[in-house]
């Protein structure tokens, strides 16, 4: 078992099927699809939301409809355990059999498997319907936290940081950070944000760095190229001021966004935010908050991003994953996760490149209270680079675990 | 079972941890009954144990024991031919009445039922058959327990103090029928007690063991 | 039974429980010292030792988990011997012990998301007394779940810990005769709760002392309870290492198997700790119970045992009940005390996708506990026949109920791997074997080897085989205990989330699986739903188990009260 565990520490060529990484043309891609014909798709994704498993569950009877590919889910609760898979794959010397075959991911998930050489590609370009996204006019569906894809992930939706409150509560909520910490001083214990190191939880840090910071330029490259102490010194005093205000005096936090939702449901919360800017509404459609629930951003935008799927270089069902991963990109598909009784997830589709009746699929949903006005979501402030992530949670670790 | 067995105990001894615990030497001949006594530690039960075959690996023994001329030392206790009776009537609780003097038949009996039907007859049960041992008087299950050990058809019996839990008025009762019995099956006898009474019903030799 | 391979079942149980927990620790303790060739550590070193102490918390997060794993046994310990000694056969012993039985299958994330919704600041007991008693219109900012003492951890644990004391306790309470005992230090004056602490508790202890060591292992490395009712800042170190596995930073894993490496030696600590403990208490005891106090505290400890334990109990069916009510929960506003409306909505929505979780469970559940009794039944089927020496590398037996799985889990996952062994439910199924066999032999044992022996004796001077006096009595006698026993196992089986999620390479999707991915979203009302499926399968193996024998043995009173 060593000697295999030794053997594979040199560099591991991928290993590729035959035909699935020959020159794209429209022919190839019948290639492809053929050879999907009859594979099983194991998509690793998180699984806390049920409308996003529903979702998946579509995705399934449509791909068995029309491509005769099945697709299952592996609903993880954190990404990063698929991640840890294909690696303990690696360090096993499984190359070609590996247990997943599309993950769902982005961030620093993504620069971590980058790096470690776990996935395969450059793949997208290949995807016919990869051209809708018009990559050229939209660089952040080939940019994934300043890092550029490189065409080892294919472009699935788009969150941004949305808050949230109950308007019987709070009829004028903060609306920037400044505001944000003068409103927490005036009502103690009802805001908080997800401990670190979850992921709404940093992004939090990040959007308030970004507010503050005298030079959010330097967010943009790697954290070793500028004076980290220095750049994150507004951060920390702005926490250390507004910890005392938070709920359970920040002497605890919600683990994760979700769970701060719940604490919106029982009333322990009177402001709140999320990645998914359908989240509130889907929430009052689920009886969790209030009818008088609403949704605002942030003057001055707030931190956005866009969300991948990827496939694992020891991906046995590379075709299959394709086919899923342009099946995604369609206008059909895209339309579907946007409306808000399915999901509610943003397209990443350009609208100018569909034809009229693509178009049509995304017809404007009807008024919701509860979701955000159309048009709130223009000013999307860019994902700094992934090591900030890391030192922000480290530092982070640090200045608060264990006091 | 109208054959007539004898059993043979050539030059036993038991020891525990090294130490002599008894030695014996004799011959039981059919329908007798011999009976054993002694104080407790006397390894009376160890030489029942020994018998039976159930003899715990504590104890070393040396010494033949033969039925009906048959070395039978090395057998398993299934394969002996011996039957038991205890202190309790040790009836299995899950099976009914009849249901206990099947389970001891040897398979080649023609018709178990009918078998089991009369024997219940001659103990003075015949209606029992179906019902739950757990509803039985303590003299009825003793009652039983003979029953299924006969129809069992052993070549040789061992009884474990088997009227000490009875009442006094029943024990003289139970004798009689119990030595009764084995009498007319010819069978040789081991009986294990303390109490004199039974040897004297038992009418046989008595061996009396020492501390 | 033929003989040859009933001889080879204790090697064979043997290897098969200890082959993969030592593989699994050993590829922990590699990377632990910088061995790692697929994440580049190809030289041993004490970096990932440094990293790990680096970490802000770490020494808090260590005694964190000592010290739940030695109060939460202590407690439940205590509890369970106050209780068992204050009993006297009234109805509401009978009707405690009744309640408590089933609690053991009750998976202890669902009795943690239970405990959790019951005593939030705003769960169930502050909407039950708000407004009226508290005037609280909002819930209040109170830290209660997920303390930082971990006092909430260790509640819930308490829970959970208690039945299965309990039940193992009562099944080897008739092998010391308590009512003899009783009955004499009654007669020489002492009172009956005193009596049972003095006479019965030093002659019960060593019988259930390996369940009062799993405990501690237990409670100091458990996870999914952890996550839920356990402190954050930092978390135990259970939780800490699941963390740090499970960062995207891959560069973690090397610290992360230290923290697994450290999480064992925690554990050890606890358990000398505890056997310092057990030598004290030792010491104190027999001053006690020498210095001849017959009478003094009687009724106090009377009624804390029956308190105390019904506190438990019925925090734990609150707790329950108030998920299921949760599950069909329309708006919820604090503070009412009910919800608004009411609504299938989220049962609906799971409905369609329950088919798969439950059937694998189920398979999985039954296989493992079918091969887990069999190899349990061999074990000691082999034994009886041998004479009743227990053989003693059946005590490794135990060790999978020792060591923290945490700590080897991960390795196990990366050994399979390298064996080239594709992750399907027979490959998870071996993985609940690990854990549901010492279960098994453990709820087993006491009942199979306190059988009277003259029960075979019997049998076999009436001339039946010994395979048909094992199929014939052995087996229908000990109907009862080995159904309680299956019924456990399937508990333990169907409770798993690690071994499933690691050894399935999560393809494999039971309830447990299912319950902790939507937990992670953080709906209640999902997560009560899963909670209760979570709970409602294991719970009918138990009616199962308690209620065949008696539709069985309905006609035969002597099968009634067995064991």
């Amino acid at each position: 078992m060593l000697t295999r565990l030794i053997a594979t520490a040199t560099p591991i060529a991928l290993v590729l099927s035959s035909s699935a990484l020959a020159a794209p043309s429209p022919s190839d891609w019948q290639a492809v699809l053929d050879e999907a014909r009859g594979q099983t798709v194991y998509w690793h994704a998180w699984g806390g939301d049920s409308r996003v498993n529903d979702y998946i569950g579509w995705v399934d009877r449509q791909m068995r409809e029309r491509f005769d590919v099945e697709v299952t889910q592996v609903k993880l609760d954190d990404t990063s355990a698929a991640v840890s898979r294909v690696l303990a794959e690696k360090s096993a010397g499984n190359l070609d059999d590996g247990s997943v075959d599309l993950i769902w991911i982005n961030g620093e998930n993504f620069a971590a498997m980058r790096e470690a050489d776990l996935l395969f590609g450059p793949f997208n370009e290949q995807l016919p319907n990869f051209a809708l996204t018009h990559p050229e006019h939209n660089p952040e569906v080939v940019t994934d936290f300043t890092l550029p894809t490189q065409g080892y992930e294919s472009p699935w939706g788009k969150a941004q940081i949305t808050f949230y409150h109950d308007s019987d509560q709070v009829p004028e909520p903060p609306r920037d950070i400044r505001a944000l910490l003068e409103w927490a001083e005036a009502n103690p214990g009802r805001f908080t944000y997800p401990r670190i190191p979850d992921f709404t939880g940093s992004t939090f840090l990040k959007q308030v760095l970004i507010a503050l910071s005298d030079d959010p330029e330097a967010l943009y490259s790697p954290v070793a190229e500028s004076d980290f102490d220095d750049v994150t010194a507004p951060l920390w005093d702005y926490l250390d001021a507004l910890h005392p205000h938070l709920w359970r005096s920040g002497r605890q936090f919600p683990g994760s966004g979700p769970e701060m939702r719940s604490l919106m449901a029982d009333g322990e919360l009177d402001l709140a935010f999320t990645f998914t800017p359908s989240e509130p509404a889907a929430a009052v459609a689920d009886f969790e908050l209030p009818p008088s629930t609403r949704s605002f951003v942030l003057e001055g935008g707030t931190l956005g991003n866009v969300h991948f799927v990827a496939i694992p270089f020891n991906s046995p069902h590379m075709a299959g994953a394709m086919a899923v991963a342009n099946f995604l990109l369609s206008p059909e598909a895209q339309a579907h996760k946007q409306s808000l009784e399915v999901w509610g997830d943003r397209s990443v589709l350009d609208l100018t490149r569909l034809d009229e009746t693509s178009r049509e699929h995304f017809a404007s949903p009807e008024e919701n209270p509860s979701l955000l006005p159309a048009g709130a979501l223009g000013q999307t402030l860019q994902e700094p680079h992934p090591s900030w992530m890391n030192a922000l949670q480290d530092a982070w670790q640090t200045r608060y675990v264990g006091q | 079972m109208s054959a007539f067995h004898h059993l043979e105990i050539e030059q036993l001894s038991i020891r525990l941890h090294g130490k002599p615990l008894l030695s014996l030497d004799t011959r039981i001949g059919p329908g007798e009954v011999l009976t054993v006594m002694g104080p407790s530690g006397s390894g009376k039960s160890t030489l029942l144990a020994w018998m039976a075959g159930f003899m715990s690996r504590d104890f070393e023994a040396s010494g033949r024991l033969r039925l009906d001329g048959r070395d039978i030392t090395a057998l398993p206790p299934e394969r002996r031919g011996i039957g038991l009776l205890f202190q309790d009537p040790m009836l299995f609780p899950h099976l009914s009445v009849s249901g206990n003097l099947r389970f001891g038949m040897p398979r080649a009996t023609p018709d178990k039922q009918a078998a089991a039907q009369d024997g219940l007859a001659r103990i003075g049960l015949a209606d029992f058959g179906a019902r739950d041992p757990a509803t039985l008087s303590g003299g009825q299950q003793s009652r039983v327990a003979l029953m299924r050990l006969l129809l069992s058809q052993p070549q040789a019996v061992l009884l474990d103090e088997p009227f000490s839990k009875l009442d006094s008025h029943l024990r003289h009762e139970m004798r009689q029928l119990v030595f009764g019995h084995l009498r007319d099956a010819g069978l040789p006898t081991l009986l294990v007690t303390h109490d004199h009474q039974d040897a004297e019903d038992a009418g046989g030799r008595v061996l009396e063991l020492d501390a | 039974m033929p003989r040859m391979p009933l001889g080879l079942v204790p090697p064979l149980i043997v290897l098969l429980l200890v082959g993969p927990l030592l593989a699994g620790l050993i590829m922990a303790l590699l990377p632990a010292f910088g061995y790692l060739p697929a994440l580049g550590g190809e030289s041993f070193s004490l970096a990932p030792w440094r990293a790990l102490f680096d970490q802000p918390g770490i020494w808090r997060s260590a005694m964190l988990s000592l010290a739940s794993g030695l109060v939460t046994t202590a407690v439940s310990l205590g509890i369970v011997l106050l209780f068992l000694a204050s009993v006297s056969g009234t109805w509401l012993d009978k009707l405690i012990q009744r309640l408590v039985s089933p609690l053991l299958a009750l998976p202890h994330a669902a009795a943690a998301f239970g405990l959790a919704f019951l005593i939030a600041p705003s769960g169930l007991l502050a909407r039950l007394a708000s407004p009226g008693l508290t005037g609280w219109e909002r819930p209040p900012d109170l830290l209660i779940v997920q303390d930082p003492w971990g006092l909430s951890l260790m509640a819930g644990l308490i829970i959970k810990e208690i039945p299965f004391l309990l039940l193992m306790s009562l099944a080897a309470l008739p092998q010391i005769e308590p009512a003899r005992r009783v009955a004499m230090a009654r007669s020489l004056g002492y009172r009956p709760t005193v009596a049972w602490l003095k006479v019965v508790v030093p002659a019960l202890y060593p019988l259930i002392r390996l369940p009062v060591l799993a405990v501690i292992a237990f409670a100091s490395s458990v996870v999914d309870v952890a996550m839920i009712l356990g402190p954050t800042l930092p978390p135990t170190l259970a939780v800490s290492i699941l963390t740090w596995f499970g960062d995207p930073d891959l560069s973690r894993r090397f610290m992360a198997s230290a923290g697994a490496i450290l999480q064992l030696g925690v554990t050890l600590a606890a358990l000398l700790a505890w056997w310092g403990l057990e030598c004290l208490v030792r010491r104190l005891g027999r001053r006690w119970i020498e210095r001849g106090g017959r009478r003094a505290g009687d009724a106090p400890l009377r009624l804390a045992g029956k308190s105390l334990i019904l506190l438990a109990t019925l925090s734990a069916f609150v707790g329950l009940g108030g998920l299921a009510l949760t599950s069909v929960a329309g708006f919820w506003r604090f503070p009412s005390a009910l919800p608004d409306s009411l609504t299938w909505l989220h049962w609906q929505r799971a409905l369609p996708s329950l088919g798969g979780p439950v059937l694998s469970s189920t398979i999985i559940a039954v296989v493992a506990t079918l091969i887990a009794t069999l190899l349990a039944v061999a074990a000691l089927e082999k034994e009886q026949r041998r004479g009743r020496t227990a053989s003693r590398a059946l005590w490794l037996l135990y060790l999978p109920l020792i060591v923290p799985q945490v700590a080897f889990l991960f390795g196990l996952a990366v050994v399979t791997e390298s064996l080239g062994v594709t992750p399907t439910h027979g490959l998870v199924i071996f993985g609940h074997l690990l854990f549901v066999l010492p279960y098994v032999f453990l709820s087993l044992s006491e009942a199979y080897r306190r059988l009277d022996p003259r029960w075979s004796q019997v049998a076999l001077s009436l001339g039946v085989t010994r395979g048909s006096t094992f199929r014939r009595v052995r087996l229908p006698m000990l109907l009862a205990p080995l159904l309680t026993a299956m019924a456990v196992g399937m508990a333990v089986s169907i409770g798993q989330y690690l071994p499933t999620q690691l050894l399935g390479a999560g393809r494999i999707s039971t309830v447990t699986t299912e319950a902790v991915a939507l937990a992670s979203g953080g709906n209640r009302r999902v997560i009560g739903v899963w909670a209760m499926l979570q709970a409602c399968l294991p719970l009918a193996g138990f009616v199962m188990a308690v209620g065949l024998p008696r539709l069985i043995w309905s006609h035969r009173r002597g099968m009634q009260g067995s064991p």
